[in-house]
């Protein structure tokens, strides 16, 4: 396929797509009118983007914002360290692969939902606690990833690398870490969207402040139309730090093709 | 052979446990000399093991029993003075070609300056100049391959051991890649060491080839090569050439194995 007929097609999907959306949103305002949906059950979508312009307009929702997204960035960054360091260490003592990582499943088995209220308990109701959870779910998906990544260097890799005198830790340098970053970035790239659902989960459970705070809120006050624009913001929150990973993946593992790239980053 | 032999195999012995526990007999008995500045291929069927050999000369693999001795002294481990070429060309995908034919020399700890000219005229012996800040992912299996054997002559070492480099090529790149395998060996001097599973190739590139058979990986018979050098596409149709490869086949066809 030629470049130009390639970027013509794309345009075709992006139209597309948009139009989907646009007749999805029109269908539902229409139902909602057409069939006198009730409020409190499901909002009618200019409702929804009357609660969100009231929201922002106010700062009610920006407030929130800040707080849910400052918990979803410190719990990814603590918990994706973690799980990367984690996850060297592991790669580069076997014994360790065999001693602690049991017990690593054994913890990751545990819905952190379930333990979520434990974690207020134990670190307060403030944003400490929001951080634990999220950084225990956002974890996981970078230690198993960073595990796997390690153990992708081709075989006669390394024996070519031994071949030319390198020292264990040259490999592991030189060929082994590079290599597992494509599978870091996936690893990455599923614990930002889950750090999201940490962060909401960890407000439902007991917070003072938040998105997920504020659902809650909504909801007690049969605020359907504000709780479908809280969701709208969250849903943007996830889709933003999507493409930030992305993007800092296309920058770091530059050497993985688009067409690999996708496989991997969907 | 006036030269003092740079390699000396004695009684050589490898063998393997199989996961089934069984102990399989890679090399039996293996004995040879290659002299400095030779170019020996080492031809056999699949199984006998003339990879396991390059790579108990490469010092990957340890030896069972016998002896074994670079430039005079027993193998023990990787050497510095030597470089190799596997048959994938095994290129790290965020080096840039330029980046990828220094590793040997990263992985010394030498400062990359003093190498790189050295580095830059190679790229250019293998035709690959323009090539140097390109990534292994813009370039054609021949031209990774390039680079590979590149890679192993940076260091400067004194012997190349090549494990069927051009496996993985289409024939008339593989021609073309022996061809200049010829021109790099005439200009550095030095000595190479190369397996492969094609008759044709071991006898055009070689001053001797050493054949091999299997079940227990041996020697069966080393042919000294005497066709005249420089050698082109044209001595494939020789009778002489002829003649040496219908000799070795004859070794593969009382085996019964038809894969050589």
């Amino acid at each position: 396929m030629s470049a130009s007929a390639a970027s013509s097609r794309r345009r075709l999907e992006i139209s597309l797509s948009v139009l989907l959306f646009v007749v999805f949103v029109l269908g539902w305002e229409g139902a909602v009118r057409l069939f006198a949906i009730p409020a409190i059950v499901i909002p009618s979508p200019t409702a929804v983007m009357r609660a969100l312009a009231h929201g922002l307009m106010s700062g009610e929702l920006i407030t929130h914002f800040w707080v849910t997204f400052a918990e979803v960035l410190l719990g990814f960054v603590v918990g994706a360290s973690c799980g990367f360091v984690i996850g060297v260490l592991v790669g580069l003592f076997p014994l360790l692969e065999r001693t602690v990582y049991p017990y690593v499943v054994a913890f990751q088995t545990l819905p952190k939902v379930a333990i979520a209220p434990i974690i207020v308990i134990w670190f307060g109701y403030g944003m400490t606690s929001k951080v634990v959870i999220t950084a225990t779910i956002a974890f996981f998906p970078v230690l198993a990833n960073t595990i796997v990544g390690l153990r992708a260097v081709p075989r006669e890799q390394v024996e070519l690398m031994v071949a030319f005198t390198a020292s264990r830790w040259q490999i592991f340098l030189m060929a082994r870490l590079p290599q597992s970053l494509p599978y870091v970035f996936v690893g990455l790239d599923v614990a930002i969207v889950l750090s999201v659902i940490g962060a909401i989960v960890g407000e439902f459970v007991g917070a003072q402040a938040g998105l997920g705070y504020l659902i809650l809120q909504r909801n007690f006050h049969m605020d359907m139309a504000g709780v479908f624009a809280i969701l709208i913001i969250l849903s943007l929150m996830g889709i933003g730090l999507h493409l930030l990973v992305n993007a800092i993946q296309r920058r770091v593992v530059f050497w993985i093709d688009s067409a690999h790239d996708k496989v991997m980053g969907a | 052979m006036a030269a003092p032999a740079l390699i000396a195999a004695r009684g050589l012995n490898k063998t393997y446990a199989t996961q089934s526990g069984e102990t399989v007999n890679a090399l039996s008995n293996v004995s040879f000399d290659v002299a400095r500045g030779e170019l020996v291929t080492v031809v056999g069927p699949s199984g006998c093991g003339k990879s396991t050999l390059l790579k108990i000369l490469a010092g990957i693999l340890r030896r069972s029993s016998g002896e074994i001795t670079l430039g005079g002294r027993p193998i023990d481990g990787p050497s510095r003075d030597v470089g190799v070429v596997f048959q994938a060309p095994v290129l790290l995908p965020w080096r840039t070609v330029l980046q990828n034919v220094l590793l040997p020399i990263d992985i010394q700890r030498q400062k990359r300056a003093d190498h790189a000219e050295r580095a830059q005229a190679l790229i250019r012996m293998v035709g690959l100049a323009g090539f140097e800040n390109k990534y292994p992912g813009e370039l054609s299996g021949g031209m990774q391959q390039r680079v590979g054997i590149t890679r192993a002559l940076v260091h400067d070492p004194s012997l190349l051991l090549m494990d069927e480099p051009f496996g993985a090529l289409d024939a008339m790149t593989r021609e073309q890649m022996n061809l200049e395998l010829l021109r790099i060996w005439g200009e550095s001097g030095k000595t190479i060491m190369l397996v492969t599973h094609s008759i044709p190739e071991a006898v055009f590139l070689a001053d001797r080839v050493i054949v091999m058979s299997p079940r227990p990986g041996r020697i069966s018979e080393v042919i000294e090569v005497d066709l005249a050098r420089p050698r082109d596409l044209a001595v494939i149709n020789s009778p002489h050439f002829g003649e040496f490869v219908a000799r070795i086949r004859r070794h593969f066809q009382s085996l019964g194995s038809l894969d050589a």
